[in-house]
């Protein structure tokens, strides 16, 4: 009877083992499939030259992602360039001036904006920012927009992206120590000087981990920028262009490209480059993060 | 001219809090406004006649009765991974373990990674075991997807957990998998949090189901078979050129944003109600 206890946990343990294994596996696995997948035209092609040509022919052999790789960066520049600012005020008011019940109040407001499915943001763009683009702001900068463009996605990606900063910057504003505030509020300060001095000078690594953090999930970002950005292999020329982000070609043409293996190649290629990138940026803002989460631990 | 400063930047603080909260609105209040007058009964009770893309009668049943399976499956399959990896690094391994350290390194990690590449590599996985776009399919990739979602915020629970429960349990003589069948049980607000946070995020997300789960017009019978989704119902619908399409596609759109609202509304309400040092 004991002995069958004693079998038990340890069947258990390693049967637990096993899955802790095959947890941080799955992180390998993933890279390596992606990378075995894109090898046949790495093999093929100059890596570098695919990444600076910017010629998208994949039926004639071409393949140069350079339009998709700038229109990612531009989408998720203005994202941030958006959302930063607005994801900054409002963590500064929500952690130093608001009540309990107004914080109470923004909660759920920013978890439903984490909770809203990508396609609903989809929906939502094509519906009023895009026309808005089309027949408002475009036509004061440029002749002609269908509204489909890199600001719809950078616009549709900051609200994206602002529940994941607020969460984040709140954090990160709660792990300084109450004495240097009170240090600050009791010498006269007022509390935006507070704020501007202590606070925000303290927490300066922590809001440019978010930042990286947040632009890893920007550049991640698939359906609701594909639904608003115009899907054009071209370098756009103005935030009223079409742009392809890296995302929206995998979604668009993987699946049924299996008949062209260097295009399926090429596809995975496109998919490895966003895992690698992402978990740099990824790793990199989580480690700055968990280094501010343990010295809030232990002061 | 200090308390000037303070006052500006206050009401821009201020102002700052009403545009996110006016989006969030702005967001809801237009689906629900293209979307109400194309909710009918037979929107959430009929699959569409004539073919999704072009046919207008009926309604988006198979997505509604596809998304429910999927993720269902998904779920299943991810609670199975999730449960016994946070009792492992939680109650097994010493407290300050490197080991737990790595795992919870590589969760945020793979938390981290976009749907559509889990979507690719779910889809390489398929071919590799000759399984074709289908309901199974959808399942393994959209546990994928949720399993590190499930996984972070039942740890955070667990680790906030009291050590004088499992150092009574073992003191008295319990096997450590014994004290995690008592602890389970303490953990369960958690665990619900965790199941409503994996739903919310696997139900809504298209990029992973878009090559794994396909698409059909049937409701799936066997995990063998294609199964429509709720969020490519809408991507799908909308490119049509049939009004009467594009309605149906913003009635899957309401229908999605209402269960999402009810997730998260359901997750706050058991974690506040359950968390001891609630704010």
């Amino acid at each position: 009877m004991r002995k069958l206890r004693i079998v038990k946990d340890k069947t258990a343990r390693s049967v637990m083992l096993g899955i802790a294994i095959f947890t941080i596996m799955l992180l390998i696995v993933i890279g390596l499939t992606l990378f075995f997948k894109a090898f046949p035209i790495m093999k093929e092609k100059n890596l570098w030259v695919m990444l600076t040509s910017a010629s998208w022919k994949p039926f004639k052999g071409d393949f140069g992602f350079l339009p998709f790789i700038i229109s990612t960066v531009y989408v998720s520049l203005i994202a941030i360039i958006i959302a930063l600012p607005l994801s900054i005020l409002t963590s500064i008011y929500l952690n130093s001036y608001a009540s309990k019940r107004i914080r109470r109040f923004f909660e759920p407001v920013v978890d439903l904006l984490s909770g809203i499915p990508p396609v609903i943001y989809g929906v939502w763009g094509t519906l009023t920012i895009v026309p808005l683009i089309s027949s408002k702001i475009a036509p004061r900068f440029v002749e002609y927009s269908t509204g489909y463009s890199v600001l719809a996605g950078g616009i549709v990606l900051a609200v994206m992206i602002i529940p994941l900063l607020i969460s984040i910057i709140v954090e990160v504003f709660r792990s300084i120590p109450h004495e240097m505030t009170d240090a600050s509020l009791s010498l006269g300060a007022t509390k935006w000087q507070t704020v501007k001095k202590v606070i925000l000078r303290k927490s300066f690594p922590g809001i440019i981990a978010a930042t990286v953090l947040a632009m890893s999930r920007a550049f991640g970002e698939t359906m609701a920028v594909l639904m608003v950005c115009g899907n054009i292999a071209q370098i756009p020329l103005s935030f009223f262009d079409a742009c392809y982000p890296l995302p929206a070609l995998i979604a668009n043409n993987y699946g049924e490209m299996l008949s062209m293996p260097s295009y399926e190649s090429a596809l995975m290629l496109s998919a490895f480059l966003l895992f690698i990138i992402i978990i740099l940026f990824n790793g990199i803002s989580r480690v700055t993060l968990n280094q501010i989460e343990r010295r809030y631990q232990f002061s | 001219m200090k308390q000037y400063e303070e006052r500006i930047f206050k009401l821009i603080m201020i102002g700052a809090s009403l545009i996110i909260l006016g989006i969030l609105v702005y967001i809801v209040g237009t689906i629900f406004y293209k979307g109400l007058p194309a909710l009918t009964w037979d929107m959430i009770s009929k699959v569409p006649g004539g073919g999704f893309y072009l046919g207008k009668e009926g309604g988006v049943l198979n997505a509604i009765a596809g998304s429910v399976y999927l993720i269902f499956g998904a779920l299943a399959l991810s609670l199975f991974l999730s449960v016994p990896l946070v009792m492992y690094i939680n109650f097994y391994l010493p407290g300050k373990s490197w080991f737990s350290k790595i795992v919870r390194f590589s969760l945020d990690i793979l938390f981290g990674i976009p749907s559509i590449v889990y979507g690719a590599f779910g889809f390489s996985l398929m071919i590799y075991l000759g399984i074709r776009a289908s309901l199974i399919g959808g399942i393994i990739t959209v546990a994928m997807l949720i399993m590190p979602i499930m996984m972070r915020s039942l740890d955070e629970v667990a680790r906030l957990l009291s050590r004088d429960l499992p150092d009574a349990l073992l003191s008295l003589g319990a096997t450590r998998y014994e004290m995690i069948k008592v602890l389970l049980r303490q953990l369960m607000p958690g665990l619900a949090t965790a199941i409503l946070l994996g739903i919310g995020r696997g139900i809504g997300d298209a990029a992973t189901v878009l090559f794994t789960a396909g698409y059909t017009d049937n409701i799936p019978t066997s995990l063998n078979q294609p199964a429509a989704t709720l969020p490519l119902s809408i991507f799908f619908q909308l490119g049509s050129p049939v009004e009467e399409v594009q309605n149906r596609a913003y009635a899957s759109a309401i229908i999605l944003t209402v269960i999402i609202l009810i997730l998260s509304f359901s997750a706050r309400y058991i974690s506040s109600k359950f968390s001891k040092n609630s704010i």
